[in-house]
């Protein structure tokens, strides 16, 4: 009973917030509707009873990807007549996309309705909840079975670090920065020099 | 299987507590405040100035930087978690391909420095 209407009332919230994040005005209350969408879905997996997804959704899409999505928004000069004005120009590729997706999505719906029933039951790979938790089910697989995949996803995460700092990072000429090793190893004498002046002929 | 959802029973009740409450926030004072609205309390001030420009200004392309750097090491933590909790399981093999997960990220890591992306000047 708690169960069906937890469902179906995050299951609404999700939809909904999910129409506004594409149907509303303002840029940033997009990105927050599109926050609201993330965390009815934790609720939607924690319900499923995978517990490692939902928290890593919160973690990593709300915590991380939801705040670059703010900063790029936040990045972006909003002018509202100018976001306008594309609407016309963009309206011929948009759509095209917009029905390519539709195309394949009722494919896949179509698709699954001929293919008849399921053969294989895709939850008979998991073990049961009571025998081991859903982080401990991940983990006896993802380092052994598929530690190429792990590792590709390894080498991916290291493009995407380099990729970031060489396209957005840049030297800055003229800025004064601490350098603790030059200060280490200055000496006495680099700073100034002794001389013995001699009576009457000064340094000349 | 309904066994782990009562341990989330609590943060369902938390959850309907502040929805209940933050409803009563907004409901309350409307029924109950004198309400004189004026387009003075509702314009932008700073420190009592009149606002000097449209605070709709571009960010820094340096926050995106922190924020992917961020991004990509929360990730990796992230698969930290079932490795901790299953590595008694897995044996040396497990062990050692997040050793070699670890050591790329950490060559990225030192390039990341070397580079100075993450001083701010």
């Amino acid at each position: 009973m708690i169960y069906a209407i937890c469902f179906y009332l995050f299951a609404t919230i999700t939809v909904f917030s999910a129409i506004m994040v594409i149907s509303s005005r303002n840029p940033v209350h997009s990105v927050l509707y599109l926050i609201l969408a993330f965390f009815n879905s934790a609720g939607l997996f924690v319900l499923l009873g995978a517990e490692f997804i939902a928290m890593i959704l919160v973690i990593v899409y709300v915590g991380a990807v939801a705040v670059l999505f703010m900063f790029v928004v936040m990045m972006l000069d909003i002018d509202y007549s100018e976001l306008r004005k594309g609407f016309q120009k963009y309206l011929p590729i948009g759509g095209l996309i917009g029905l390519i997706l539709l195309a394949e999505l009722l494919l896949v719906g179509f698709g699954w309705g001929l293919s008849g029933p399921v053969t294989t039951d895709p939850a008979t790979a998991i073990p049961a909840l009571n025998e081991m938790s859903n982080t401990e089910a991940i983990g006896s697989l993802l380092y052994t079975k598929y530690a190429f995949l792990f590792q590709m996803a390894g080498l991916i995460l290291l493009v995407a670090m380099i990729g970031a700092i060489v396209l957005t990072h840049r030297a800055r000429p003229g800025v004064k920065k601490q350098n603790i090793n030059d200060q280490v190893m200055r000496r006495r004498g680099d700073a100034y020099d002794i001389v013995k002046v001699k009576p009457g002929q000064g340094l000349g | 299987m309904n066994e782990l959802l009562l341990e989330y029973l609590p943060i369902l009740i938390f959850f309907f507590i502040a929805i209940i409450l933050s409803c009563v926030f907004i409901v309350l004072p409307m029924m109950l405040v004198e309400q004189k609205p004026d387009t003075e309390k509702l314009s932008a001030y700073e420190c009592g100035f009149e606002a000097f420009d449209s605070a709709r200004k571009p960010f820094d392309v340096r926050f995106y930087l922190v924020a992917i750097l961020f991004i990509i090491f929360d990730l990796e933590v992230a698969f930290l978690f079932p490795w901790a909790i299953s590595l008694g399981e897995i044996g040396l093999f497990g062990f050692v391909s997040m050793m070699i997960f670890l050591g790329v990220l950490t060559i990225g890591f030192i390039y990341e420095w070397k580079k100075g992306a993450l001083e701010w000047e």
